[in-house]
């Protein structure tokens, strides 16, 4: 069949498993006073629509801050303003100010699924089909495979649909930022990626890599002649990209200020629920939160965060090839999120976009680690009532995926660049580590299996009350941890001059 | 792969089932045709009433509570994933039967990939069809159970396993009775290439070969099931109630929306003719009859203009449709496919002639009509027509906005596939242009129904228009399909004759 047909059929099957998902619940439903995401979003148009942009970011009496305030950059503001305007033509209700408060309506629930999807269908879902087919390789049938397992992505689908938030446009402006630099747009891929910045402050996760890549190309092409025209044409048009989303606010200093110390509230503290990450599971056999001042909390973060991208990002400085920026991007953003300061646990989609990317390169190590993502935030799942949603995308993710990207065939030492693993055990030669890692998959998809079971049908020990989510993100943790160390292995132990035959993008 | 759709809001079948599930648990057996605390009184024969009893045994570790027959309208959480889960499970008979279907397709030669082999193409089409999709897990039946069950049949005949075939039909007919529109199929054929072993050269009857006991062991199977189901209720004197509950004739010769068959034509030209005839001040506007055919309510009521259709009148007329084809299977009998043939005729003639037809029966001539399409380029080209307008046919099931996406993506999923992979299998296009307009047509009415007359002032003055405009509209499309099949049929009858000569 014609590619334009399957890729059709992919995406229309994409967009039925979203509309789906969105036509459960979502965060916050029913739970006044403060409700939840949805009620944030739908009060950040109410706030954008009826206050001058000067009031958005400052707590005034039109305007608590406390009551979801807006936390986000400029440009989410921009999109709530343009939604509000859309609202209000349907029904005014929607974003009257003050009385919309705690707004819920089967109309006003479907609007704001609307929204989503159509975000969704202009800016994520056109990039990752451009992704497929411009910068992956195989067959064209792989290609279109890569094209449903990356739209199937649970964790992604649910949070998006299912709690509430708008993630695909940072994600999607991030990979599209990725694509057009793989085409080798180096200024355009710049500008999109300050775009999804400037959406989402999160994505300062993924900014090392993409500055690394950048420098490196620049240091490649020669610093003095072509290479300092480049960092010269980037850093303007990041500079001018910045100024012209922070229009409104470059009048007043006092407003720059406000909505820097609106998006980086470092007075939160290292971390707050139960997160997959180093300091909450750590917390668990020494409380470290209690025992260091907040300062020190701070220090601690940063430093053990910079030691853990360190490698990545000089290795990708000095060769900046997709391939390496690829895996760049998952190392420092799964880094970031294990060591860094105020985590939450749905930044988790921040390395699972580019693990995306790498499903047709590994698929095992991929999929593992997209079925752990979507585990680790199962107890928020369960907390918005989106159990059902949860059990059937992962199943379907994983069967299409193990299915149709032949993870198991891709199994072998060789395929899954474990020399160095097999350098370190070289006590045991005869072991197949192929082997080993199948099992140890089939194991945890098991285990995951069991504890999302047990979370749902069992009640908790008393004296334990969080027992299911700390087992849940402990879990997860690991997991997320040894495939930090996988993928920084990969990464570095790939030869300077390696000449790897399906590498279409070099430097 | 079915299991994904299972997670929608409910519809009033569902409440129908759970009230079945109600009666059967908590009545004896001799109040089951009697009982009709709520309006959904138990219309389906005896063995689904089995069936039903069964699966509340499961239901009461769910919650006991849905089986008490005074909750009406009961809907916790766990009665809605029993009632999911319980058509997730029983699809696994409609996946069996697909595989089995799957392997009696017949195959060319020649390399194909994975997804041009006939039998991945049927598979596809039948596991995803739309319509069944939209009504057994959007709106809830058991319909892939009892499809599954019929395709099971068909399958078993097209393997040369009469007799599994001719049980599972009995079963079938005895779950839902709506399957006697093809019993008269399954009968001739039966007949005429089972009793009768063998034909003479020029392929008419050997009345010399009829083997009795054949006929004798056809005849018990019917025997033994329907004595298994009916038989407890004979055995109480209940049969004409039964009888009663199973063919409400009060019903009406449409449901409140107009299934898009001949009735529906007659219905929109007697209306038509009738506000032509107050406009030209040929009739009074006083002696017409106020009953509204899409009021929503179901009810009796009388045509303006032309002749009312009585239930006898529909019957001679169905009888009369599907006549020839089944003359043709006992003149000409052309093995299981001629007799698979039949059934859709069949299965199609009494959708477009019978009476309170229920637009989701088109799915009875659907879905065995997809084995024919991926064997016969022509077959192809009428599947196509056939499943596109019978499946936008299924549209007004899903009314809120909700499922509005839903029912449109999937729409556009299972058409997309089903055009594009026939049309490489067979290489070509396989609709002529006036076809492919009519068709694209669809997307103009349906844009019409759902976004531009909502929005127009005679919403509320007139608001069965879009359900008149879409039921018309199909109307043409299946009898189109419904002719063009008759003529490859009679073609096909034709050249045998030639054959001979």
């Amino acid at each position: 069949m014609e590619n334009w047909s399957l890729v059709s059929i992919c995406v229309l099957f994409g967009l039925t498993a979203r509309w789906a998902v969105s036509l459960n619940s979502y965060s916050g439903a029913g739970k006044p006073p403060m409700f939840g995401d949805y009620e944030a979003q739908r009060h950040w148009q109410e706030v954008t629509y009826n206050l001058p942009v000067h009031e958005w970011y400052f707590n005034t009496t039109d305007n608590n801050l406390n009551y979801w305030g807006l936390d986000y950059p400029p440009l989410t503001a921009y999109h709530s303003l343009l939604c509000a305007h859309v609202a209000k033509l349907i029904n005014p209700d929607w974003v009257e100010l003050h009385a919309s408060r705690g707004h819920e309506s089967y109309g006003h629930k479907l609007f704001m699924r609307a929204t989503v999807l159509v975000a969704d269908l202009l800016i994520y879902i056109p990039a990752v089909v451009l992704y497929s087919f411009y910068l992956s390789e195989g067959s064209n049938k792989k290609k279109v495979c890569t094209v449903l397992c990356i739209l199937l992505y649970p964790g992604l689908i649910l949070i998006d649909y299912g709690h509430f938030q708008y993630n695909s446009i940072s994600l999607g402006l991030a990979l599209w930022g990725v694509v057009v630099l793989g085409l080798g747009w180096d200024v355009l891929g710049s500008l999109a990626f300050v775009l999804s910045l400037n959406y989402k402050q999160m994505e300062l996760y993924h900014s090392l890599p993409f500055f690394c890549y950048l420098l490196g190309k620049c240091f490649k092409q020669g610093l003095a002649g072509r290479g300092l025209f480049l960092l010269v044409k980037i850093a303007v048009t990041v500079l001018v990209t910045f100024a012209l989303c922070w229009l409104p606010f470059l009048s007043d200093p006092g407003q720059i200020l406000q909505v820097v110390h609106r998006l980086f509230p470092v007075g939160r503290g290292l971390f707050e629920d139960k997160v997959a990450n180093t300091w909450c599971s750590l917390n668990v056999l020494i409380k470290i939160k209690t025992i260091l001042s907040t300062d020190t909390q701070l220090y601690f973060s940063l430093t053990t965060t910079l030691l853990a991208i360190l490698p990545s990002s000089i290795k990708l400085l000095m060769k900046p090839t997709l391939w390496q920026f690829k895996l760049a991007l998952v190392n420092s953003s799964l880094a970031f999120f294990l060591f860094s300061f105020q985590v939450h646990e749905k930044s988790i989609l921040l390395p699972a976009l580019p693990v995306c990317l790498l499903l047709n390169d590994l698929p095992l190590p991929a999929i593992w680690f997209l079925q752990a993502s979507t585990f680790s935030m199962l107890p928020l799942f369960l907390k918005d009532g989106l159990l059902v949603p949860y059990v059937v995308t992962s199943l379907a993710f994983l069967f299409f995926s193990i299915y149709l990207l032949s993870a198991f065939e891709h199994c072998s030492e060789d395929k899954l660049r474990l020399g160095p693993y097999r350098r370190l055990l070289i006590c045991m030669p005869r072991m197949d580590l192929g082997r080993v890692t199948k099992w140890k998959f089939y194991f945890s998809i098991t285990a995951m299996a069991g504890l999302s079971f047990m979370s749902v049908s069992l009640a908790p020990p008393d004296q334990l009350p969080d027992l299911f989510p700390l087992l849940v993100s402990v879990f997860s943790y690991l997991h997320f941890l040894g495939l930090l160390l996988y993928f920084n292995i990969v990464q570095i132990a790939e030869p300077p001059q390696s000449v790897r035959k399906n590498q279409k993008k070099s430097n | 792969m079915t299991v994904f759709s299972g997670y929608f809001s409910h519809s009033t079948d569902f409440e129908v089932h759970r009230n079945w599930l109600a009666i059967t648990h908590s009545l004896p057996v001799s109040k089951w045709y009697h009982e009709n605390t709520s309006e959904w009184t138990l219309d389906y024969p005896p063995l689904f009433a089995w069936f039903e009893y069964s699966l509340s045994h499961v239901a009461q570790h769910f919650d006991k509570e849905m089986l008490v027959v005074q909750n009406l309208i009961y809907t916790s959480p766990a009665t809605i994933l029993f009632q999911r889960l319980s058509v997730i499970v029983t699809d696994i008979v409609f996946i069996y039967a697909v595989k089995e279907c799957c392997r009696s397709v017949r195959e060319e030669k020649g390399s194909k990939d994975l997804l041009g082999h006939p039998f991945f193409i049927l598979a596809a089409l039948l596991l995803w069809n739309f319509g069944l999709l939209i009504v057994d897990h959007i709106h809830f039946q058991y319909n892939g159970f009892l499809f599954g069950i019929l395709l099971l049949s068909v399958a078993r005949h097209l393997q040369g396993r009469h007799l599994e075939g001719a049980l599972l039909f009995t079963v079938l007919l005895n779950l839902k009775h709506i399957y006697l529109y093809i019993a008269p199929a399954y009968g001739i054929f039966l007949l005429r290439s089972y009793c009768f072993t063998k034909d003479n050269t020029d392929g008419s009857v050997r009345w010399s070969s009829f083997s009795p006991v054949r006929l004798v062991a056809l005849g018990s199977i019917v025997i033994s099931v329907g004595a298994l189901s009916f038989g407890p209720f004979i055995a109480m004197g209940q049969l004409p109630q039964v009888l009663s509950r199973l063919f409400p004739f009060k019903r009406g010769l449409c449901h409140a929306y107009w299934a898009p068959n001949v009735w529906a034509l007659y219905n929109m030209v007697d209306k038509a003719l009738s506000v032509l005839g107050v406009r030209l001040k040929l009739l009074d506007v006083a002696k017409l009859p106020k009953a509204s055919m899409t009021g929503g309510l179901v009810q009796e009521f009388q045509h303006s203009i032309l002749p009312s259709v009585s239930p006898s009148i529909t019957l001679i007329c169905t009888l009369l449709s599907i006549m020839p084809a089944v003359l043709s299977i006992w003149c000409r009998p052309r093995g299981a496919r001629g007799f698979l043939r039949c059934l859709v005729i069949c299965a199609l003639g009494s959708f477009m002639f019978g009476w309170h037809v229920h637009e989701k029966a088109i799915l009875m001539a659907i879905l065995p009509f997809s084995i024919l399409a991926v064997e016969s380029r022509e077959d192809a080209g009428i599947f196509l027509m056939l499943t596109t307008t019978g499946h936008y046919s299924l549209f007004p099931l899903l009314f809120t906005a909700a499922e509005l996406p839903i029912k449109v993506l999937l729409m556009l999923l299972f058409t997309l596939y089903s055009f594009t992979s026939l049309k490489k299998l067979f290489r070509g296009s396989l609709l002529n242009p006036l076809e492919t307009t009519y068709l694209l047509g669809l997307v103009a009415v349906e844009i019409l129904c759902e976004v531009v007359y909502p929005l127009s002032p005679w919403q509320h003055t007139l608001p069965f228009v879009p359900l008149l405009v879409t039921s018309v509209y199909c109307s043409l499309g299946v009898s189109y399909s419904f002719i063009r099949l008759y003529v490859s049929l009679l073609r096909q009858h034709g050249t045998d004759k030639h054959k001979q000569l």
